[in-house]
């Protein structure tokens, strides 16, 4: 069993497939697997449809893809920060299938988790609810929204052990735990590899037992909002 | 009538002692600036992180801390950080007492719609809909009317909804109103503004 892999490209060799399904970890740009996007625009796999809270943007992380049009539909909450998703939705080159946020995430815990659908109060008497189960527990309604299983997850951690186990840093956990688990095959992209033994078993994030392959590298970690504020004169 | 910062301020009256709350993206976010004296709050940030810290000093930011307008923040000494199937789960648990969101119109039974304009403005609902599902209180800051003098606090919304019957009460540039059964009642009318002047401003039908 070696998970270790030399490179992105490496990683996904032999996972990807024209149409396949892939669900992607991160926030905004936080937290994203930015390699293995990379990779999978060299690869030149298109058709995909790509379960991801937000869509990159121009010129980073998913907005790559997009530039590419490898990307035939994304399921995602937000996508507000790119132009050139909007220009393609639009005009009707692209699907998009809205999910509110703590919807897909629980999307993705489900399908991970075996758990085939579940019921949400979530986006009731929205257009969200349209054509899906409506069923009324305690005096409330209560909308259908199935797990997602994905044909490859790609996530992005701080730390990995060589046998997988995963340590997230701040707030660029956010998708990544649960994209990781709905996969039938999860590729995580780290920070830093460390030897078997050196990540304490009581802060493990996510344990090995989701990710098949993990490769390290470089990371931009571009920041999309930088705010700050003024020192006090001292 | 209050300014962006007046509103912001009435909106932080809202918050009491002890509460863990969701403040939204743009106007909602400057409430954490006027947080009352003796008033602790712990504000969660749905992209995984509750006791979230002011915006850093510059040469302090670190890519991995983000609020969700994915601007750079900091943590403070009773930060957790969590992923976000367990963020929402503790949103629609209804552990969040309360959340502040922004709206582009409002409806006197509580609907609210503030997540895209057709053929137009297509940006996503984020967490928006689950916090109004999920959440104990949703308190909506905005101004009361468009830039063309249109009322956007309305007898019933015209743009896709977020969520429905979810509002409890609304802060506007023109005073703060609570959602009644049978419409909205007037709770106090912005400095310098008349009742005549706030009712004038808004289609909704106004009870009591």
């Amino acid at each position: 069993m070696k998970k270790v892999y030399g490179s992105a490209p490496a990683a996904l060799d032999g996972l990807l497939f024209d149409g396949m399904l892939i669900a992607a970890g991160g926030f905004g740009l936080c937290g994203i697997p930015e390699l293995l996007i990379a990779a999978i625009r060299d690869s030149g796999t298109k058709n995909l449809t790509v379960a991801s809270n937000n869509a990159g943007v121009d010129g980073f992380g998913l907005g790559l893809l997009l530039e590419t049009r490898q990307i035939k539909k994304m399921i995602s909450s937000y996508v507000g920060e790119n132009a050139e998703f909007m220009r393609q939705y639009l005009s009707g080159e692209l699907e998009l299938e809205f999910n509110p946020q703590g919807t897909l995430a629980e999307r993705m815990r489900a399908g991970g988790a075996g758990i085939a659908g579940f019921y949400t109060r979530t986006g009731v008497g929205t257009v969200i609810a349209e054509g899906k189960d409506v069923k009324t527990f305690d005096g409330q309604d209560y909308i259908l929204e199935r797990g997602i299983v994905a044909d490859l997850s790609i996530v992005k951690a701080w730390k990995a052990d060589p046998s997988g186990n995963l340590v997230f840093r701040k707030t660029a956990r956010n998708f990544n735990p649960p994209a990781a688990t709905c996969g039938k095959v999860c590729v995580a992209e780290v920070e830093q590899i460390v030897p078997l033994g050196s990540l304490d078993p009581d802060t493990i994030h996510l344990p090995g037992i989701y990710v098949h392959r993990i490769v390290q590298g470089q990371h931009e970690k571009r920041i999309e909002q930088r705010t700050v504020r003024k020192r006090e004169a001292v | 009538m209050w300014d962006r910062n007046q509103m912001v301020a009435r909106a932080a009256q809202e918050l009491q002692d002890g509460w863990y709350v969701n403040l939204g993206i743009g106007i909602p976010t400057l409430v954490s600036n006027y947080i009352p004296a003796g008033i602790e709050v712990t504000l969660q940030s749905e992209n995984g992180m509750l006791g979230m810290g002011p915006f850093p000093f510059e040469g302090e930011e670190d890519a991995d801390l983000i609020n969700a307008g994915k601007q750079t923040i900091t943590e403070l000494p009773q930060t957790a950080f969590f992923d976000s199937a367990q963020s929402f789960a503790m949103i629609r648990g209804g552990k969040i007492a309360m959340a502040i969101l922004g709206a582009m119109e409002v409806a006197e039974n509580g609907d609210l719609a503030n997540w895209m304009i057709p053929g137009k403005l297509v940006k996503g609902m984020g967490g928006a809909m689950d916090l109004v599902a999920g959440v104990g209180r949703v308190v909506v800051v905005m101004d009361h009317t468009s830039k063309h003098g249109e009322s956007k606090v309305l007898k019933a919304c015209t743009l896709p909804l977020t969520g429905k019957g979810v509002v409890d009460r609304i802060i506007t540039n023109l005073g703060v109103l609570d959602v009644v059964p049978g419409g909205l009642r007037i709770v106090e009318c912005a400095e310098g503004v008349t009742e005549a002047e706030l009712r004038a401003a808004t289609e909704a039908t106004i009870v009591g």
